[in-house]
């Protein structure tokens, strides 16, 4: 019976490929969506993930996030070096600039000061170019949204920028994870970086901190709270407060929740609709089933069949055309790393269930209730 | 002397219009034998169609009892009915309510496969029962490719493939000219009455009132007529 089910559905090709394209289009609506926001929300937390050697980022109590801030006394990284249990402490400054490209343009760029010694800050992976460059005077080394955005056609090494009214030249290109905003980011040295960024008197932005114990990196964050009185959280509480200002400070979670909530409407409108009909266009054959001494069992176990099929297909394409998205714009800075965490594809196939369920269930009632004496009239 | 093939007792059935109590059926009693072709004859609204219906079990009587082959069917639980109809009884349609998007033979294996059993022996049966009434050569066909009458062909193959006991039949000429009718009638008579198997059918064709063996007379919800003929007067 479960065959004959399915070639009933697939025997009535409009209805059939319309259940298939809501399912579909749903499915890619939400698993798209989603992806794009849980992915853009991680970005609230770039700053924390390029920098992957420090276990404990340390800064004064009212900073929030990698780029909001508040700039501390040098004498905070003395105080850090000080607390037991620190292996390293480097001082770390990120501010705004602007920049003038020798074509005339403007644009507002982060400078990120990463410590002189150690180079502790830096992404871990360079683009073109090594790390070893930040020696050389004036050199920045410009992240790969900058080389996009500003270098469109050209590689930026060598280039000369205008930095806050100060020379500077790109030696390398960094293979970092952009931020929220994706703003172009330079790196240079924090000797180098107190020079392009006018400012007030205190100017680190935080202390990099690795722990000698790096799993009890949560124990020495309390601890240099309590000596120092500064803010320290380990990695990943910053990172995850990163995403938490965003989802806080942004209308994001609520315009993607309303289109993976249009996403839902939509799917349970076209589906409900098209299953509906379907059921209508069919309700003789099914009232004769009925009849002839098919139970409301098996008509039941027909009807899962058949949005079963249909749901297979269609989420299967769904996340098909999502993972193709991502591969289509993987080149693209915007949406670079961009990624598919397991959780969503289940999500979809929650809702894609979801969905199925109910308007499965609401075509089915029709056919429940048809009475077999019906194909009598 | 055997018992009949279908038994009904004070069989009434009302409906509800409204605020209003309709009795469609008043107290019917009646045998059906089988190895008999028995027409059940009335005009429009006589009730032939709810008691046809309640006479198989697709339909419940306000009081009364049917017995179909000694089962008093609406003792049944409502899975044990179905089971029963699936079992024991072969519906021809007036529409016949072939399923569109499967070739004849699988329709007409449609009550095998409800039964379990596996599809392809299934549709081997279903294609033999389809020979038996000459249009084995259309099995592989989608029902919008035969003409009218072959469909109907595969709608008495549904009907009998599973060897049911009682052969119930709604306007099967209706459609039909006269000796399109006739064939039916004929093939019918051929391959649905047999010694173990009562065969229903519901009319009001009066070109083959000759066919019967037995008519029934349904007026207003009551048998006014029970012979094998019809009435001077109809």
């Amino acid at each position: 019976m479960i065959w004959i089910a399915i070639r009933m559905l697939t025997g009535d090709a409009q209805k059939f490929f319309g259940l298939v394209f809501g399912i579909a289009f749903s499915t890619l609506l939400i698993t798209q969506q989603l992806t794009i926001f849980v992915n853009l929300l991680e970005r609230g937390a770039s700053g924390v993930y390029n920098v992957s050697s420090a276990d404990i980022w340390v800064m004064d109590p009212v900073s929030r996030t990698t780029d909001v801030a508040y700039a501390m006394p040098s004498t905070a990284l003395d105080k850090v070096r000080g607390v037991p249990g620190v292996e390293w402490a480097v001082p770390h400054i990120r501010a705004n600039a602007s920049v003038r490209t020798k074509d005339g343009d403007l644009e507002g760029v982060a400078v990120i000061g990463v410590d002189d010694a150690t180079l502790i800050g830096l992404p871990k992976n360079m683009v073109e170019g090594s790390a070893d460059v930040l020696s050389r005077p004036d050199s920045v080394i410009i992240d790969d949204v900058g080389t996009t955005r500003m270098f469109p056609d050209q590689s930026p090494i060598g280039e000369r920028l205008e930095l806050n009214d100060q020379r500077a030249v790109i030696r390398g290109i960094a293979d970092a994870i952009p931020s929220f905003t994706s703003t172009v980011v330079l790196y240079t040295k924090y000797s180098n970086a107190l020079n392009y960024v006018p400012g007030t008197r205190n100017r680190l932005s935080f202390v990099l901190v690795g722990a000698e114990d790096p799993a009890a990196a949560k124990t020495l964050s309390e601890r240099i709270e309590r000596e120092t009185g500064l803010k320290a959280q380990t990695r990943e509480e910053f990172a995850r407060d990163g995403v938490q200002f965003i989802i806080d400070n942004t209308g994001i979670p609520l315009n993607f929740g309303i289109t993976v909530a249009l996403g839902f409407i939509v799917g349970v409108a076209i589906v409900g609709l098209t299953f509906s009909l379907f059921i209508r266009d069919n309700i003789k054959q099914f009232g004769a089933l009925k009849a002839i001494g098919v139970t409301n069992g098996k008509i039941r176990r027909m009807v899962a069949a058949q949005a079963g099929l249909v749901g297979l297909i269609g989420y299967g394409l769904g996340v098909l055309g999502t993972v193709g998205f991502i591969s289509a714009f993987s080149s693209d800075p915007t949406f670079k790393g961009f990624y598919i965490p397991w959780q969503i594809p289940i999500i979809s196939l929650v809702a894609v269930a979801l969905i199925l369920g109910l308007t499965g269930w609401l075509a089915l009632r029709s056919v429940l209730k048809t009475e077999p004496a019906a194909v009598f009239r | 002397m055997s018992a009949p093939a279908i038994c009904t007792r004070a069989v009434t059935r009302d409906f509800q219009a409204g605020q209003q109590t309709i009795t469609v059926l008043h107290g019917i009693d009646l045998d059906v034998k089988a190895g008999e072709m028995t027409f059940l004859v009335g005009e429009s609204g006589s009730g032939k169609t709810t008691l046809i219906s309640i006479m198989c079990g697709i339909l419940w009587p306000t009081q009364g009892e049917v017995k179909v082959f000694g089962t008093d069917i609406y003792d049944l639980s409502d899975d044990e009915l179905v089971e029963f109809r699936l079992n024991n009884i072969g519906f021809i349609f007036q529409q016949y309510n072939l399923i569109p998007s499967i070739d004849a033979a699988s329709n007409a294996a449609v009550p095998l496969m409800a039964q379990g059993m596996d599809r392809e022996e299934a549709r081997m049966r279903a294609v033999a029962m389809l020979e038996k009434l000459n249009i084995g050569d259309q099995a592989a066909k989608l029902p919008n490719q035969l003409s009218g009458g072959q469909q109907q062909r595969v709608a008495i193959a549904r009907a009998l493939v599973h060897e049911p006991r009682l052969v119930v039949c709604d306007e099967p000429t209706a459609a039909l000219d006269a000796s399109s009718g006739r064939r039916v009638m004929d093939l019918l008579r051929e391959v649905a009455v047999a010694e173990n198997r009562a065969c229903i059918i519901v009319t009001h064709d009066n070109r083959i009132f000759d066919l019967a063996d037995r008519i029934l007379v349904l007026e207003d919800g009551v048998v006014t007529h029970d012979g094998t003929e019809m009435p001077e007067d109809h």
